[in-house]
């Protein structure tokens, strides 16, 4: 290992460091929502469901992203810890986007009445868990390690371009989802909200933001110790 | 006319050449033995630019690879155990094909002459599906060598072909293909690479581990010098 | 020896295009097991939907879209597994031509047989349904809609059969990124069907056109990175 035990432990120290404020930023996002933010005066407590909702949605969202551009770096200079870093962003895209989806159904079961409305933002949520599933798969389908990072970064973009696509095609039928901000005035289906459900809000996205870079940084340093693994069985087999 | 220093492959972690250094000289033609995950495959593919080498120095026919792979492409045929042929197309459309993709000069006249080369004028009008594995073979060299190219490169050219198939394309081997080109062959049939090549290199953990001219050894001798240079490495 | 000029770019492309249509036309092969498949899935949706004179009309041109994407599906698994059965992909490979030139050289084979059996079921759908679906507006969207999809189609089968599932990917890998240009065909061609106002249907084209440039240019960009090894 040249890159020394010393830049390892401090990696180690500062992903600590981070551990602890996530964990902290996201129990008080909690502690927020639940004693900070007001009591919504049509939906009542479910409502609560929603800034977690959409800190989630937004979590699967960047995650594709995050993987789109990690792939694009992959394919330019070859080095596997963008693969790396593309896979480990899929993999808690496609956690996230599931949990988006389970507690947007737990808010339209008594708001509208359904757990699930064929509306652009849903609907593009599940395409978008549904190309993370393909990729997922892809990658199963390949023994050759660098095939495998190859072909997961060429679907990731084609994924990521796909998807805002499928939401504009979506989005040109009329939808029924709370649009949240910038709510144009009369649109029934937007709520406005009060200062203190903003501030709860936005720290929920911030939360939720930093909990997804601790994640990636784990999931990007057991990644590597995988790598690091698999290398030494094969050389011990030799 | 093939220089390779320092060439390493790997797949992921696992390293399929290590540090290979091979030469061969224009007009040799070298078989190149070894035991099953040797890496040959892999060194042949890198040769025929299929594969990117992960470090190290290739040059074929004076061109570096992976960077001038077009110009290699050029000046290479390659025979491997796959014929790589449409079975849905004639003998003489199959070639036709390729000579477009290697914008081969005067196409209808030169394939008819490879067709007589490779003796299967008279089936050039058939499908290649329904020909038995030893005329598609022989069709794969006529492929080859279609565009008239300095090196040949033959992956296991007698995997599944019976006696008397294999003893023909030897034939058109030796008649056709091989003579003024720089040629490559891996092999598993040792009586058969002896008959055709000039020199020996044993392949092994992804490297040459030894070298020997043909013309020193008797049909034992190769099998006694293969084990005794597998056991040194 | 005497060595030649590498192809030029067309020229490959056209050699490729030639090769597929002329092995093709040969064994119809491809074109037969699609049709086929194309005809079955206009007869299942007959009895799943009761296709009646008064529910046809919003969705003839789901039905269409949904049978031209299944076809299309058996005909890149097709012309891709051709590649890999004699290990003729290496030999595209190995020759020394522009591999976007091949790429969009079974890009432009896979439209024709798609076309070609859009040829047959559309005149055949327009008989049995008794609805004219000869419209040049219609003709365009199916037009617009079969290249972007054998478009994209052509670069993940490529992928799809150098893996260990095969064939049983392509759906899995295809169906969910081609989602936007399904729905603006089918809501394009239904636009057409009803005779709305070209203003409805314009946004629909839009998308498709938008589609066929932004996903032909990536498969066009990134094909080298699924072929090289």
């Amino acid at each position: 290992m040249d890159g020394g035990l010393f830049s390892m432990m401090k990696l180690k120290k500062s992903l600590l460091i981070l551990d602890v404020i996530t964990i902290l930023l996201v129990a008080s996002a909690a502690g927020l929502v639940f004693f900070y933010a007001p009591l919504e005066a049509v939906m009542g407590y479910v409502q609560k469901v929603f800034y977690f909702h959409v800190s989630s949605a937004w979590v699967g969202m960047l995650s594709f992203i995050v993987a789109a551009v990690a792939g694009g770096v992959y394919l330019k200079n070859g080095q596997r810890k963008w693969d790396i870093t593309s896979y480990a962003a899929v993999e808690i895209g496609v956690l996230f986007a599931i949990i988006a989806i389970i507690t947007g159904s737990i808010w339209a079961r008594p708001i509208w009445n359904t757990w699930w409305t064929w509306d652009p933002r849903l609907t593009t949520t599940a395409i978008m868990t549904l190309v993370y599933v393909a990729y997922l798969m892809l990658r199963q389908g390949i023994d050759d390690p660098e095939k495998r990072a190859r072909f997961g970064a060429v679907y990731v973009i084609i994924g990521a371009l796909s998807v805002p696509l499928t939401f504009m095609s979506i989005r040109i039928f009329r939808t029924i989802h709370p649009v949240v901000i910038n709510a144009p005035n009369g649109t029934s289906a937007a709520f406005d909200m009060a200062p203190k459900m903003l501030l709860t809000f936005l720290f929920s996205l911030f939360a939720f933001s930093v909990l997804f870079v601790t994640l990636l940084w784990h999931r990007v340093e057991l990644g590597k110790a995988q790598d690091e693994l698999e290398q030494k069985k094969l050389l011990s087999n030799d | 006319m093939i220089h390779v220093r320092q060439l390493i492959k790997r797949f992921g972690p696992k390293i399929v050449l290590n540090k290979m250094a091979f030469d061969v000289s224009q007009g040799e033609f070298v078989a190149l033995i070894g035991p099953n995950g040797a890496g040959k495959t892999t060194f042949l593919r890198i040769l025929s630019s299929l594969a990117k080498p992960s470090i190290g120095e290739v040059n074929v026919a004076g061109f570096h690879l992976p960077g001038q792979a077009a110009s290699v492409r050029q000046r290479l045929g390659v025979v491997s155990h796959m014929p790589l042929l449409y079975g849905d197309l004639t003998a003489s459309e199959n070639l036709l094909f390729y000579g477009r993709m290697y914008d081969v000069a005067d196409l209808t006249h030169r394939v008819q002459e490879v067709l007589q080369l490779v003796g299967l004028l008279h089936r050039s009008g058939d499908l290649v599906r329904t020909f038995s594995r030893g005329m598609q073979q022989r069709l794969a060299i006529g492929r080859a060598i279609l565009h008239n190219p300095d090196v040949l490169l033959l992956d296991e050219p007698h995997t599944g072909l019976d006696q008397d198939a294999c003893d023909m394309l030897d034939g058109v081997l030796r008649d056709v293909a091989v003579s003024g080109r720089t040629v490559v062959m891996t092999s598993h049939d040792f009586v058969r690479a002896q008959n055709l090549a000039s020199r020996f290199d044993v392949l092994s953990r992804g490297r040459i581990v030894a070298s020997i001219p043909a013309n020193k050894l008797s049909p034992d001798g190769l099998q006694a010098f293969y084990r005794e240079s597998l056991e040194q490495a | 020896m005497k060595n030649n000029a590498n192809p030029s770019f067309i020229k490959t492309m056209l050699a490729v295009v030639w090769k597929d249509l002329t092995a093709e036309l040969r064994s119809r092969e491809v074109f037969s097991a699609m049709l086929i498949f194309a005809l079955l899935v206009v007869l299942i949706f007959n009895f799943a939907l009761e296709l009646e004179a008064g529910t046809r009309a919003s969705v003839t041109s789901g039905v269409l879209w949904v049978t031209f994407t299944f076809a299309g599906t058996i005909g890149l698994n097709r012309s891709m597994a051709q590649e890999k059965d004699r290990g003729c992909m290496d030999g595209l490979l190995m020759a020394p031509v522009d591999r976007s030139a091949i790429y969009l050289g079974k890009m432009i084979g896979n439209l024709f047989f798609m076309v070609a059996v859009e040829v047959v079921v559309i005149p055949l759908f327009s008989v049995l349904y008794n609805v004219n679906l000869l419209k040049p507006g219609l003709l365009l969207v199916v037009l617009l809609g079969s290249i972007g999809y054998s478009g994209i189609g052509t670069l993940l089968a490529t992928m799809s059969v150098q893996t260990r599932t095969r064939d049983m990917l392509l759906p899995i890998l295809l169906f969910p990124v081609v989602i936007p240009l399904v729905v603006a065909a089918v809501k394009a061609s239904a636009g057409y069907l009803q005779a709305l106002p070209m203003a409805d249907i314009q946004p629909w084209l839009t998308l498709l056109i938008v589609y066929d440039v932004i996903f032909l240019s990536v498969a066009w960009m990134v094909f080298d990175y699924v072929v090289e090894e």
